[in-house]
């Protein structure tokens, strides 16, 4: 599995209730239902990963995150996850406020637009970047902000919630290893995994 | 639901299959309808596949929608041409698989396919009852089916699994009888009819009762109200299909002929199918219960019934985990009504899966050969099987 989820998983205690935003063909459900024994959800928007999640007996809703996450009892969760998607979420401060009202805590995953590589590639070339945690071409990409981890603190701290817990790590996108990176992370990291809470 | 059988590609099959009987309700220990009326004796015709296990656990009930019967799969002698309506998803291997799964199918109460309906005959006259059937709802066919249920001695279904109308019976069993349902597939359906979808019954009622041999419903001495029938068919399967499909099946082609016939025979193709499958549908279907059937579904309304205008308190009893599936170009039934029981489900905290399956053929996406529906409902299955038998006693 990812590294980053591997650290995501790493947080959760067994036998919690987690909702999984975007959470593609359900690796890290499948992950922490196996190993952790919680009880697991997710949302995905595209039909063939959410099709593939259900027939492996996930609990796997097809539809867009943003309207579905609006519909849960409030703490219904203990963790609400978004990974990896926060770069391409229209409204941040609205998903992030409706996570934390349907879980105890949310865990949000971006890649680190601060990393020394992307700032390199902006002050060498001045072209976009393009790193193989955001490989797409500015003309064709999902993404629609970039973000860093100094941005993200700021951010929470701004709309009056708390960071619990975080983790800088230095991995590539698809790669089972990584490390944690504890000087300089805003330089140094790749990833940025925040464990947030009201 | 339109007619879309043929023998598995593959060979797999349930085998020989028996129709059984299961009678109750003798009078005067009548059943109860919602309209008050009092329906006795009974009958439920059923058929079973698969085995059901030592603990009674793996019991899945299959609920028919308009014009299907308890013949789910499977062929009633080694020389049957013709399988059950729903032999692809039903056997060894397939979607819901008879070598996990037990399966029960029953014919709907007011049916006509071996079940009480307005062609049996009335104990009290010796005549079929025609008109004088009491107009019989969803839950009544609910109702009835959880009677067949106890006399099969099984506590709790692993799964109720149905499309269109049968998936209005899949949702009233999880209101109705909770603790009775491990788990719920509702496919292709509705908490209540759509204006659109009553103004198409409708319209397909007027067609047989318009038909003079139709009589009020009194015509099992005579010749039948066939062409009212025929036509009301017809309409049902222009709801079943979509634009996309009817273009993609037919477009403007003319049928077994270069030009027009410049009269009023079947030029166009759609013109020769809808005759045909209204042609068919006569041989194998009676009017009145066509009638009483889509009434039934009219009158539907889980949101009013079960929530007193909430569908969120509608679904506030169920315990049920679903699986609600819809089809992008299911015009009767859209996925927004889909999207609206998933909605209040999750407002309830229930465990609910849902997709939309991209298919071109219409509302009758359900009863075509889907690789991505089978594999869904399989899954699904797969997860409650563990699920409950590794926590019996958790719903």
């Amino acid at each position: 599995m990812r590294y980053d989820l591997q650290i995501i998983a790493s947080w959760i205690e067994p036998g919690a209730q987690v909702m999984d935003l975007g959470c593609g063909e359900g690796e890290l459900l499948s992950y922490l239902i196996a190993r952790k024994g919680v009880r697991g959800e997710g949302i995905e928007k595209n039909e063939e990963k959410a099709a593939h999640c259900i027939e492996r007996g996930l609990s796997v809703l097809q539809g867009d995150m943003n309207v579905e996450v609006l519909d849960y009892p409030e703490d219904r969760f203990d963790y609400v996850i978004l990974s990896q998607t926060l770069q391409q979420v229209y409204e941040p401060d609205v998903l992030i406020r409706a996570m934390l009202r349907i879980g105890r805590r949310g865990i949000v995953s971006f890649p680190n637009f601060s990393h020394w590589g992307i700032r390199l590639q902006v002050f060498f070339t001045g072209y976009a970047p393009v790193s193989r945690q955001l490989p797409y071409q500015w003309y064709d990409t999902p993404n629609i902000r970039v973000i860093t981890l100094n941005d993200f603190r700021r951010f929470i701290r701004q709309i009056g919630l708390r960071i619990l817990r975080e983790a800088a790590i230095d991995t590539h996108s698809e790669d089972r290893y990584g490390k944690i990176v504890r000087f300089l992370p805003n330089l140094r990291a790749t990833y940025g995994i925040f464990m947030i809470g009201k | 639901m339109s007619e879309y059988i043929e023998h598995d590609k593959n060979g797999a099959s349930v085998g020989i299959v028996q129709k059984r009987f299961f009678t109750f309700a003798h009078p005067p220990e009548r059943l109860r309808l919602e309209s008050g009326a009092q329906l006795g004796p009974v009958t439920l015709a059923y058929e079973t596949c698969g085995r059901l296990s030592p603990e009674r656990d793996n019991a899945v009930l299959v609920l028919h929608a308009l014009s299907g019967d308890s013949h789910v799969a499977g062929v009633y002698t080694a020389e049957d041409e013709k399988p059950g309506w729903w032999d692809f998803m039903v056997g060894p291997g397939k979607g819901i698989d008879t070598e996990r799964c037990f399966v029960i199918c029953s014919n709907v109460i007011g049916g006509c396919a071996g079940s009480t309906g307005p062609s049996s005959i009335r104990p009290e006259t010796g005549r079929p009852y025609g008109l004088d059937f009491p107009v019989v709802t969803i839950g009544d066919m609910v109702a009835a089916q959880k009677a067949l249920i106890d006399h099969l001695g099984i506590r709790r279904l692993l799964c109720v699994v149905g499309g269109s109308i049968g998936g209005m019976q899949v949702l009233e069993w999880t209101v109705r009888y909770p603790e009775r349902v491990a788990s719920a597939v509702a496919l292709a359906t509705t908490m209540r009819h759509s204006a659109l979808a009553i103004a198409f019954n409708e319209v397909a009622r007027q067609a047989i009762m318009a038909d003079p041999h139709w009589n009020r419903g009194d015509y099992y001495d005579g010749p039948k109200p066939a062409t009212g029938l025929a036509v009301a068919r017809m309409i049902g399967h222009i709801t079943y299909l979509s634009d996309e499909a009817m273009r993609l099946k037919f477009g403007r082609r003319l049928q077994d002929k270069s030009d027009f016939s410049f009269n009023f025979d079947a030029d166009f193709q759609v013109e020769s199918y809808l005759r045909y499958q209204g042609r068919k549908f006569v041989d194998r279907f009676d009017a009145n219960s066509f009638l009483y059937i889509t009434k039934a579904a009219d009158y539907y309304d889980l949101i009013l019934q079960h929530g007193a205008g909430s569908a969120v308190r509608a679904f506030a009893k169920a315990r049920a985990r679903f699986l609600v599936i819809s089809f992008t170009s299911d015009w009767l039934y859209p996925t927004y009504q889909s999207r609206e029981i998933v909605k209040a489900l999750k407002k309830n905290g229930r465990d609910v899966s849902f997709c939309e399956i991209e298919a071109d053929w219409g509302h009758d996406a359900f009863l075509l050969p889907n690789p991505r529906l089978s594999a869904l409902i399989h899954g699904f299955l797969e997860r409650v099987l563990r699920e409950v038998r590794t926590s019996p006693d958790a719903l």
